[in-house]
């Protein structure tokens, strides 16, 4: 009878079993209300990528039971999906795109309020080539010493771009979601390198491919080297470990990482529906504490942590994909061409340099990408690109939960940023193409690019009009 | 006795045991075993001679998760699903003994205290995952038969009902579960409102509609076609003799009809088995689909022989369904087996 319990559970038993067990406790009288949470029982959603850790190891390593949650972790099928459960209620909250949030609030695909205290992680994303294209790109590519130059600017591509380009033949590329932090650094490299990606013209033209040279679609994570591999796309955008993956099963090359493009992008954010927490402040508290801890322990101690989180992420249930795939960038080295293996401490940070902080800045350079790819097809002013920032990004909730670990002594004050933090940081210059940005003026860093929309500029029948 | 055993053998589809159960009663042995030859023997044979097909082939295909696995990877990875199941049986029984313990220390130092009472949050193992699936589609089944029956006889039993329904049941018939998904999900979302202890999951609501509403049709053209073709005679003497309404659908047309009934249910089963895959797939309902698409997700070097796992348990949980919905059928067809 070893597989007796078999028939256990399924929600009209689970109904029955608490039903009768909060019976039996009601008559308990609650004493200390203040530390009751509205709703211990949570399920947040995830998709299958190395930085949904933090709730892998706020899971494993107990910090969600500290915080007395019962959390239920589950994998979900795509971004479109986990966004619709959180508006649905079916998810309490999950794992999503950093500008996922912003989209949902402008109303770029579905209208929702979705807010986030907590942001996942900064970098992790890198751009791969097939093994074709980087055969046809290489000669392009500067070589010292025998060994590729990084980091690859778009240039090399720009002339296998407009061979397919002559030939007739169309260039197809992938990222994860329009509204994708994939999305916006995939078009932000190629534009770099003069290569047009495609406007989009909301609301008859979502495809996002007017006038683009590259033509750009959706295609779930981990399905990126298995659709490379048929042919179907010639390069991705994407989270880890499917970069590593693609390299792995030998079918693709990483170009260039996205803390050499542009550094410490937010990449995925810990997002909500603002109606449930507005009904349950404390738990939301509560988990984005969990999350922090758990970030903590990631990168505590430099990096030394990383092969058990590696371990716990392998299994099946988190993300899946072979140990030594997922150590790879995990472990603060990221292999380009199969055997150029190169240290890259910051790929895939979670806590240092204040990762887990949502900055308004953050989001007002996701919003100026909205914007200058037509997702926003009208002129907004400065004062509405920081007032929908600081509409969804919530760095007031984020610093009650610092402050509270830190009264709990499992974290000190300088570990979080200082309490006249802005959220917005300094003017920042390490973009691959040398454009700097300034959160506080989003219509000044528009205005800077070569393609892109500026001013008062918008997408009509098919092309770009307006001064 | 013995043609007893042979009539139950032969109803219950468990015809391998026939000519065993013959041979005891003195029939001729040879004929017996080459008849048991013919039945056991062959299928056995042949189902070898696909394995070492399999097995040779597998190897040589390379996919870039590895090589395809053979059977003997697959039936390894089976006892690796089994051995997690034991293993998060395990966790989930520590983990309430540790709750337990936890409440009871709580309790001796404050009576009054409020404690936990926690659901096991581990992941769901494959057996979770089947019985996920066995349920599910046994829910959206159910549900089809309730609608189907009652609307198939009334179509058999009024030609302008019939011809009323017939343009939709023709439109309906060929939709692919994959077209039902989003409006099912939609609606589901917009009508029904879960909280934390609510009966049924959105997801499983979701796929066990999509089921309902692709296996439907067998059932309700078959028992319209049953009840249509009642011998007039019986349904005219049941004029004569002024029988009520539902006497005439209890005592003449659902006897004459179940034969038919049974057909489509039959064939409703594995139509929803089938659809209950992609169901679960795309509405992430915690069963065997969903447990397809994360192993395709995961993407590991053991995700192939998973998946054929799962295959495999797919494969033969439908023919079980079969053979218990064929020996339903043929109690009720009063021994003329279809």
């Amino acid at each position: 009878m070893k597989y007796a319990k078999i028939f256990t559970l399924r929600k009209p038993m689970i109904a029955c079993f608490t039903a009768l067990t909060l019976l039996s406790f009601s008559v308990v009288p609650v004493t200390n209300a203040a530390e009751k949470l509205e709703k211990p029982n949570l399920k947040l959603g995830f998709i299958k990528l190395t930085d949904m850790a933090p709730f892998a190891i706020a899971y494993e390593k107990g910090f969600f039971k500290d915080e007395g949650l019962n959390v239920q972790l589950e994998a979900q099928a795509n971004w479109k999906v986990v966004l619709d459960r959180v508006v649905s209620g079916e998810l309490d909250g999950s794992h999503m795109l950093a500008p996922v949030p912003l989209g949902a609030s402008v109303g770029f695909g579905a209208k929702a309020d979705i807010i986030t205290a907590f942001s996942m992680g900064l970098n992790g994303s890198a751009i791969t080539v097939s093994n074709d294209i980087w055969k046809q790109m290489k000669p392009n590519v500067p070589v010292k010493d025998g060994v590729v130059v990084h980091p690859i600017k778009a240039d090399a591509l720009k002339p296998v771009v407009d061979l397919y380009k002559s030939k007739g033949k169309p260039f197809n590329m992938a990222m994860t979601f329009p509204v994708s932090s994939h999305n916006f650094k995939l078009r932000y490299w190629l534009a770099g390198g003069g290569i047009s990606p495609g406007y989009y013209a909301p609301p008859q033209d979502t495809s996002g491919q007017v006038d683009a040279s590259v033509m750009l679609s959706v295609t779930p994570p981990p399905q990126m080297p298995a659709t490379m591999e048929a042919g179907t796309i010639f390069g991705f955008c994407v989270g880890e470990p499917w970069n590593q993956q693609a390299v792995a099963k030998g079918v693709g090359v990483p170009v260039i990482t996205d803390d050499e493009m542009w550094k410490d992008i937010p990449e995925k954010v810990f997002g909500v529906n603002k109606a449930w927490a507005e009904k349950n402040p404390k738990t939301h508290v509560a988990v984005v504490k969990a999350l922090i801890r758990a970030s903590m322990w990631l990168d505590a101690d430099n990096n030394k942590n990383r092969a058990e989180a590696v371990k716990i992420l392998s299994q099946s249930k988190y993300v899946g994909a072979d140990e030594k795939v997922i150590a790879n960038s995990m472990t603060g080295t990221f292999e380009y061409e199969k055997g150029d293996k190169r240290a890259l401490p910051d790929f895939n940070l979670f806590f240092r340099n204040n990762a887990t902080y949502p900055y308004y800045s953050g989001a007002v350079w996701y919003l100026t990408q909205m914007r200058r790819w037509g997702q926003i097809n009208e002129y907004k002013d400065d004062a509405w690109y920081i007032d929908t920032a600081k509409k969804v990004y919530r760095p007031d909730i984020y610093m009650l939960a610092a402050d509270a670990l830190v009264a709990d002594k499992k974290a000190k004050a300088e570990d979080f940023p200082a309490k006249t933090e802005t959220g917005f940081k300094p003017e920042q210059a390490y973009f691959i193409d040398g454009v700097a940005f300034d959160g506080t003026k989003p219509n000044d860093y528009l205005a800077k690019f070569a393609i892109g929309l500026k001013g008062k500029q918008v997408v009509a029948g098919g092309k770009v009009t307006g001064e | 006795m013995n043609n007893k055993l042979i009539k139950f053998f032969n109803l219950a589809g468990l015809t391998w045991f026939v000519p065993i159960v013959k041979i005891c009663a003195g029939d001729n042995p040879t004929q017996q075993i080459r008849q048991m030859w013919l039945i056991i023997g062959v299928p056995i044979v042949a189902f070898i001679i696909f394995l070492s097909l399999w097995s040779a082939s597998a190897s040589r295909i390379n996919t870039s998760l590895g090589a395809i696995p053979g059977p003997s990877a697959v039936w390894h990875e089976f006892g690796g699903l089994l051995d997690e199941h034991t293993a998060e049986r395990q966790k989930e029984q520590e983990f309430y003994q540790q709750q337990l313990q936890e409440n009871q220390e709580t309790l001796t130092k404050d009576p009054k205290a409020e404690v936990n009472t926690f659901v096991y949050t581990g992941k769901s193992t494959y057996l979770d995952q089947i019985f996920t699936s066995l349920y599910t589609v046994f829910t959206g089944f159910i549900l089809a038969t309730l609608l189907a029956v009652p609307l198939g006889i009334l179509c058999g039993m009024s030609e302008t009902f019939r011809t009323a329904l017939n343009p939709l049941i023709q439109i309906f018939k060929p939709v692919s579960p994959l077209a039902w998904l989003p409006i099912v999900t939609l609606t589901v979302s917009a009508l029904y409102q879960t909280s934390d202890d609510s009966w049924f999951d959105k997801s499983f609501l979701t796929s066990a509609i999509t089921v309902t509403l692709c296996s439907l049709w067998p059932t309700l053209i078959n028992t319209t076609v049953g009840v249509a073709s009642i011998d007039k005679d019986l349904v005219n003497v049941g004029k004569v003799l002024r029988l009520s309404w539902s006497t005439q659908i209890r005592k003449i047309i659902l006897p004459s009809a179940l034969p038919y009934i049974f057909t489509g249910m039959r064939l409703s089963l594995g139509v929803g088995w089938m659809v209950l895959i992609a169901a679960e797939m795309l509405a992430q309902n915690p069963g065997l689909g969903k447990f397809v698409w994360d192993e395709f997700q995961n993407g590991s070097s053991q995700s192939l022989g998973r998946i054929m796992v799962a295959v495999f348990t797919i494969g033969i949980i439908g023919f079980a369904l079969d053979r218990v919905m064929q020996t339903l059928q043929n109690l009720f067809s009063f021994g003329k087996p279809q």
